[in-house]
């Protein structure tokens, strides 16, 4: 079985209008060293043991679902989880 | 003329477009759920405004593997008008059927109030009853109207005259030159953010978006010329 988190952000070309929100709220709690904030979303997927292409799988399930790559783009951790 | 609404877990325009087909443009029109496999006997496709979904994930990216979709795609390569609204709009963004993304509004606010339009093109199905370049007053309700698309696509928008309508004068949401509504490349499919099934009557503020039913009913006759 694994254990693989999907991170989502917005292209870096793309304004996030969330994450500069966010930036200037730190900003006016002192913490001004902080340049860039980009707000975005994490998930959790556990998948079964399986014959086909576990890299495969998580790609396309990214590209035609999880993510919407004309403004978002995404990067993953895969995890093997030992179960007895 | 047949008109379908598509209703999806969510959807809360369904009432006001049914009721702006029905009423206000004297058109038959039914709902549809969106488990529907077949969409054969409707002329026409609207697909209203809501949170399909919960707008789960992103505005959109569920509603637009529903059952339904498959068939609203074969209504689009058949030529049938296709209006997606608000969050129609973002389905048939996440659907492929039109170019580009949304983004939160720039000022991260929901957004809902009349806005001025400027009509861009009224070559198509969708604006015939309109005079090009004529400001019009329709309602937007929306969180996420932020338009986006990358720059070659944009050309080819501005290009092919798929841009039919702007926000006029100042940006509510920080859409990409300011765009409010985009066709695809054939022009039988329409994505708008805002609302025009809510202006079809002047006691409720603005009938300006009944010319864009009437466009399409008048447009349809004309190729589907009906003998008696």
């Amino acid at each position: 079985m694994y254990k693989v988190k999907v991170y989502i952000t917005l292209r870096e070309s793309v304004l996030d209008p969330q994450g500069a929100a966010v930036q200037q709220s730190l900003h006016s709690l002192t913490y001004n060293e902080v340049s860039d904030v980009r707000v975005g979303k994490y998930i959790e997927l556990t998948i079964e043991d399986t014959d086909r292409d576990l890299d495969q799988l998580v790609k396309e399930m990214c590209e035609k679902l999880l993510a919407n790559t004309v403004i978002e783009s995404y990067r993953y951790d895969v995890e093997e989880v030992i179960t007895q | 003329m047949k008109f379908a609404v598509i209703v999806f877990p969510g959807s809360n325009c369904d009432v006001d477009m049914y009721h702006a087909i029905k009423d206000a443009l004297g058109e038959e029109v039914e709902y549809v759920w969106h488990s529907t496999d077949n969409l054969d006997q409707y002329d026409g496709i609207l697909l209203p405004g809501g949170f399909s979904y919960g707008d789960y994930l992103r505005s959109g990216a569920i509603a637009r593997f529903s059952n339904v979709m498959a068939e609203v795609v074969k209504a689009a390569q058949a030529g049938k008008p296709v209006l997606g609204v608000c969050n129609g709009f973002q389905i048939l963004l996440e659907a492929g059927l039109l170019p580009g993304a949304m983004r939160r509004n720039d000022g991260l606010k929901f957004i809902c109030r009349n806005v001025g339009l400027k009509v861009k093109n009224n070559q198509s199905m969708f604006t015939t009853g309109y005079e090009l370049g004529e400001t019009i007053t329709i309602p937007v309700a929306h969180g996420e109207g932020n338009y986006y698309c990358d720059n070659e696509t944009l050309a080819e928008l501005k290009r092919d005259n798929r841009i039919l309508f702007t926000y006029d004068g100042e940006n509510p949401n920080g859409s990409l030159e300011q765009i409010a509504g985009i066709t695809n490349e054939q022009g039988n499919v329409l994505g708008m953010m805002p609302h025009p099934e809510r202006a079809v009557d002047s006691l409720l503020g603005s009938k300006d978006g009944l010319k864009i039913f009437q466009s399409i009913v008048k447009n349809w006759r004309e190729s589907h010329v009906i003998t008696a």
